[in-house]
């Protein structure tokens, strides 16, 4: 299971979060920053999983994450999840967003956080993996926005 | 309203949308919080307008708010309104809203019940879709219940789009309605040979998400798994499947034989490293479950081991991390494989990252012996030292602890070394571990007899110099290690070399300031150096030094008298007047240290952790009933739970290291020629070796260095412990020599000299032995203890309460035959269940075999028979207070004819399960023994459930007359498991069942108030809750009565049930 789903960029400001485990607003904050500090002190060039995070998970739970330029992608999963399964999930996220939003960068989510979390949404869902392949994601995404679009139109 | 439509359309270009919302933000950097509370005002005005497109983006803009931090639960409502839009741009910023801010005590969420029903069947496949994800977030209780149904449905749905997000929502379904689980499944399993990749994919996502937390439910899937496994291409499938092989293992070792050739092709033909190392993984996990009895076995461990250390080996970090974590795995069953990789796993420990440095520290545990364990702690102590973040150096400072003391201090030669390194790690600022420190050193110091002179040197110095360990900075853990160093001074006050210094160092003003507990002990402890002081200095003729010491005392307890902590002050003040009597009699010339010390003799032993729970409970003590009526819920109720013992905030103390001058160090010396001559080893030693021993220049060289340290060293890189390293790596040289000398002269007494030498722990096959014997006092145990096994089962293990779920729902539910009261998956007070087709009936019905299969495995067949013996022997205990009880309650119960009815009852069950089981047990045992992957697994299941049906319906008939309502008895591991003896003991049957009426009294008693009513009625007959349950379960219903049962239902003590009738 996938415990939470965090981006942020190198400031730890919080660009897309999604916890699939209920917690209040502060609760959450706190996580945010802890996750940042705890991923951000951390070299280029070293392993992408750690342990050690304590508001979230316990000894079961890992933080997998990935360092795109000025973002942070931040998977928090249990042990059921296979750590390069994730790994790769997350990079198939990162180029679906890239191919949604031609050639993405921290603005596009910024101003459009909204249409992240609907592209996450045919990735994971209720914290289980929906969908790894990218060109069924980008599918139905686009089905969804053409539906919008035909209703603005109306 | 046209022209409101105008309006708002008017309004709506005026309004924000979350784009300006961001670029505002953004623009009021210095102000954020001040122009984020206009813009909220802003929301609130536009969602009080009726235009939906104004409220939509609202709710948008606050979903965007809340990510910030912003409450936005206030719109709750609102939310619910934009989801309930017919448009799907709005209704899409509804859910995700919702999924983003609801929650289960969310109140508007009963609300959307209908409406979510209402996308899930609405004909565009992208509002079921939007519907599933929210739902998917927020899902409750409720709204499983409710919604059931309506998902099973779109589980067989024609696009396969909401096909495989139906099954998906299906686990979350089943986690907050677990009763889903059992009509579900067959559908769920159908799932597995979906054509569609996506569907399939999620089905296996599921059940292995339900397998992960109770697998042995799932061991009759195997087959099917294996199939999937070796046609499957999808590599997340794989690697799910075979995660799943890698928990079903250890329940079949015959599955872990099947799995083992196809896991090896695949490690030798996969490219992708994920799925490699999940092979690996599994592997180990197989192998870790046959342990022995293959023949290729070590084959397979060489490949694994090899593998890995390629990992390990790998430049990039992440296979690094994982080869290591999968290595610890191996090292617990084939702790050999691993060793011969030490070189490896100690060059990870310098790794620059800490997540790798961590995992090469589990290693660790593994690789010591007695002949590194010196040098890997010296390792570990230089890294202590460098180590900044504190989490990483407690977890060095716990791993340094766990690898001492691990197999009681089996690895340990030298206790001298390990009490100087427990000393040094005192010098630690800020970690959280004092009293792991604290605990060892009492536990050495009490089970290590030699060593108690050196400990108590080293505690008394270490008192000494507490008011440079109680530094100024607050919360630190590290002055739990005085309260370590009182009590060894105190108890073991005989040994001390200066007990009037030492009690001085006790009753110093500054130890006021340390926690309150730690003051307790400084308090008794200082007592008990009294006692001591007084019998040393009463042989004297001057009499004045006595009395001097008794008017320190006197002195200085006041100062704890004035505490504020309840437990110093008590012992405070008895203590002070106890002195204060004292010295009155001192100057009558009274002797009074004998008794005085009588106060304090006897020897204390350790006792063994679970002793407490050993005690037998006395006949005639019922210790759950109340002592005093309850207190009145509102009191409770804001009173927290807090235990009057806890410890308080330990404060700051700083560490520094200890002084040892030249008598501590004579005595020392004297006390280890002492040890070594009572050494049952070193009896056969010549004097003159020992000689040499005392004349070894090192020896004497190093203690000089020692003595010289006149200011206690605060400095990191001087460590004693070095001291003692090389004292030790002396000794061993000595004693090689000493042993090749023997070895020639006297094998046979050398021989009987080890027998004698019990608890050293195993000899290995390196010749060093210890410089103690360590007598490690064996813990003491209460008498009468009751001897049990399952003492390594925790009820209150967070994994067993997320195992009780899916446990209960299934081994209530798949194992028993249906009952009238379960027809209905749905345990719906609304007529507007949608109700359930014959069809689903058949599928329900069909579930029952799935269970039956897993008991195919003899061990889990005799593991039963022993959980019913010992479930048995607590009856037999409790049978006396029930035998009193049952009298009482069966007026109550009116009479014995529903009795006579359960009993019935159970056995037709009993009888009728045989037939369905066996054929089950067959199926798998088959499929298990031969080679090929039979296809027909599910027909052979239809079969075995055609057999089985009949089971359900004979004995329903019968309660079906006399009452209705009656729900199945949840029929039980206990009588599935004894129904072999059962069958040829009619007889000891019968008396089990008489037993089993007993305990329904016994739970009636415990229900009393609102399940007083019921049983008045004699209507309701409880059921048996064998399995453990965590949440509300369904007993027995009627259209005017149901029947919920909660509580901590321990299988074994049949205690705490909760009935509720509503």
């Amino acid at each position: 299971m996938i415990k939470a789903i965090l981006i942020f960029n190198n400031h730890g400001k919080p660009r897309l979060s999604k916890f699939y485990e209920h917690y209040n607003e502060d609760t959450e904050q706190q996580i945010i920053r802890e996750t940042f500090h705890l991923v951000s002190k951390r070299d280029e060039n070293v392993c992408n999983f750690l342990e050690g995070g304590m508001l979230i998970g316990g000894s079961d739970y890992k933080l997998i994450y990935r360092h795109y330029a000025t973002l942070y992608f931040v998977f928090c999963v249990d042990s059921s999840e296979s750590e390069l399964g994730i790994l790769d999930l997350i990079q198939v996220f990162v180029e679906t967003l890239d191919k949604c939003f031609e050639n993405v960068c921290e603005l596009d989510l910024i101003f459009h956080v909204d249409k992240v979390h609907n592209i996450l949404a045919e990735m994971v869902m209720g914290g289980m993996v929906l969908e790894t392949n990218m060109n069924e994601i980008i599918t139905q995404v686009d089905a969804q926005n053409k539906m919008e679009k035909s209703e603005v139109i109306l | 309203m046209a022209l409101k439509i105008v309006k708002g359309s008017i309004d709506r270009m005026f309004d924000k949308n979350l784009q300006d919302l961001v670029r505002g933000i953004r623009n009021h950097k210095e102000d954020e919080a001040k122009y984020i509370s206009t813009c909220i005002d802003e929301i609130k005005q536009e969602l009080k307008q009726d235009n939906i497109a104004v409220k939509a983006n609202a709710v948008c803009k606050l979903t965007y708010l809340q990510m910030l931090g912003y409450d936005v639960s206030w719109a709750a409502f609102n939310i619910v309104e934009v989801m309930s839009s017919s448009k799907f741009t709005y209704k899409r910023i509804g859910y995700l809203a919702a999924s983003q801010c609801f929650h289960e005590n969310t109140d508007v969420i009963m609300l959307t019940t209908n409406q979510i029903r209402k996308d899930l069947s609405s004909p565009n496949q992208y509002d079921t879709g939007v519907a599933l994800t929210g739902l998917s977030c927020f899902v409750t209780p409720d709204l499983a219940r409710d919604l059931a149904n309506d998902i099973m449905t779109l589980m067989s749905h024609t696009k396969p789009y909401i096909r495989k997000k139906a099954v998906l929502i299906m686990y979350k379904v089943f986690l907050k309605y677990p009763e889903s689980l059992r009509p579900a499944f067959p559908r769920l399993k159908e799932k597995l040979e979906d054509p569609d990749p996506g569907v399939q994919s999620a089905a296996v996502n599921v059940i292995c998400e339900l397998a992960r937390r109770n697998p042995k439910n799932y061991l009759s899937l195997a087959p099917l798994f294996f199939k999937l496994m070796t046609s499957s291409t999808n590599n997340w499938v794989l690697i799910k499947i075979i995660k799943l092989f890698g928990a079903l293992t250890p329940l079949e070792p015959r599955l872990g034989k099947k799995l083992i050739e196809p896991l090896t092709n695949l490690i030798h033909s996969t490219s992708a490293m994920s799925l490699l190392y999940e092979c690996v993984n599994t592997v180990i996990a197989v192998l870790i479950s046959l342990s022995s009895g293959m023949p290729n076995h070590s084959a397979s461990i060489q490949l694994c081991v090899q593998k890995l250390r390629i990992l390990i080996e790998d430049s990039d970090q992440n296979l690094k991390y994982l080869g290591l974590l999968a290595m610890s795995k191996i090292l617990k069953t084939h702790p050999k494989s691993v060793q011969s990789h030490k070189d490896l796993i100690l060059q990870c420990l310098d790794d620059k990252d800490e997540s790798i440095r961590l995992r090469a520290l589990d290693l660790l545990y593994g690789m010591v012996s007695k002949k590194n364990l010196m040098e890997i702690v010296k390792k570990l102590m230089i890294h202590v030292d460098k180590a900044e973040g504190t989490t990483y150096r407690d977890e060095l400072l716990t791993k340094i602890i766990d690898i001492c003391s691990q197999s009681n201090y089996q690895y340990i030669t030298n206790f001298e070394w390990y009490i100087s390194i427990l000393v040094e790690l005192t010098r630690l600022e800020g970690t959280r571990h004092g009293h792991l420190i604290a605990s060892q050193m009492l536990d050495v110091a009490i089970r290590v007899k030699a060593i108690r002179v050196f400990a108590v040197a080293q505690m008394a110095t270490l008192l000494d110099n507490a008011h440079l360990l109680t530094g100024n900075m607050q919360r630190n853990g590290i002055c739990e290690v005085l309260y370590a160093a009182a009590w060894i001074c105190g108890e073991f006050s005989e040994h001390l070399e200066n007990p009037v210094q030492t009690l001085e160092a006790m009753l110093r003003p500054k130890v006021a300031t340390l926690p309150g507990h730690i003051q307790a002990v400084y308090v008794q402890n200082a007592a008990k150096l009294f006692a001591t002081i007084l019998k040393n200095q009463e042989g004297n003729t001057d009499s004045t030094a006595a009395q001097e010491t008794s008017q320190m005392m006197i002195d200085r307890l006041p100062l704890f008298v004035q505490s504020a902590n309840l437990e110093v002050q008590e012992r405070a003040s008895c203590i002070l007047q106890l002195v204060k009597y004292i010295q009155k009699l001192q100057q009558k010339d009274v002797e009074v240290a004998e008794e005085v010390s009588a106060l304090f003799a006897g020897e204390l032993n350790p006792v063994a952790p679970k002793a407490q729970k050993k005690v037998p409970v006395p006949e005639g003590l019922d210790l759950d009933a109340w002592i005093n009526e309850p207190p009145s819920e509102s009191e409770s109720e804001d009173e927290q739970p807090k235990a009057i013992f806890t410890k308080e905030e330990p404060k700051h103390s700083r560490p520094r290291h200890t002084e040892v001058d030249e008598k501590e160090l004579a005595r020392r010396r004297e006390a280890r020629k002492q040890e070594q001559a009572n050494n049952p080893f070193y009896i056969k030693a010549s004097p003159s070796s020992q000689k040499v021993y005392q004349e070894a220049p090192g020896v004497e060289h190093i203690p000089v260095v020692q003595i010289d340290l006149s200011v206690p060293l605060k400095v990191p890189g001087l460590p004693m412990s070095d001291q003692y390293v090389k004292l030790e790596e002396e000794r061993r040289q000595k004693e090689r020599a000493e042993k090749k000398k023997k070895e020639k002269k006297k094998r046979k007494e050398k021989r009987s000299g080890r027998g004698k030498k019990h608890d050293s722990g195993p000899e290995s096959e390196e010749d060093i032995t210890p410089a103690h014997v360590v007598d490690i006092v064996t813990e003491e145990m209460p008498e009468n203890a009751l001897p049990s096994d399952d003492d390594d089962k925790d009820p209150n293990d967070p994994h067993k309460a997320l195992d009780i779920d899916l446990d209960n729902l299934l081994e209530t539910t798949a194992r028993r035959p249906l009952a009238d009261s379960e027809k209905l998956p749905v345990r719906s007070h609304r007529a507007a269940g949608a109700p359930k087709s014959p069809a689903e009936d058949g599928e329900a019905e069909n579930a029952t075999p799935q269970e039956p299969k897993k008991k195919s495995s003899k061990e889990k067949r005799d593991k039963k028979k022993d959980k019913e013996r010992d479930r048995k022997r607590s009856k037999e205990e409790k049978k006396k207070k029930k035998h009193k009880r049952e009298e009482k309650e069966e007026d109550l119960l009116g009479g014995q004819a529903e009795e006579a009815a359960v009993q019935s009852e159970e056995t037709k069950e009993v009888e009728a399960q045989p037939s369905s089981t066996s054929a089950e047990v067959s199926d798998l045992d088959f499929w298990l023994s031969n080679a090929p992957v039979p296809s027909n697994t599910q027909e052979a299941a239809t079969v075995a459930a055609a057999e089985a049906d009949p089971a359900p319906e004979a004995p329903a008939g019968t309660a079906a007359d006399s009452e209705p309502e009656e729900p199945k008895d949840t029929e039980t591991e206990e009588s599935k498991s004894s129904k072999h003896k059962k069958k040829k003991q009619k007889k000891e049957k019968e008396e089990k069942e008489k037993k089993k009426k007993k305990k329904h009294h016994h739970h009636h008693h415990h229900s009393d108030g609102g399940g007083e009513e019921s049983v008045q009625n004699g209507t309701v007959e409880e059921e048996e809750p064998l399995p453990p349950m965590s949440n509300y379960c369904l007993l027995a219903e009627n259209s005017y009565i149901k029947m919920v049962s909660d509580g901590d239902c321990d299988a074994r003590l049949w205690k705490f049930v909760l009935l509720s009738i509503c």
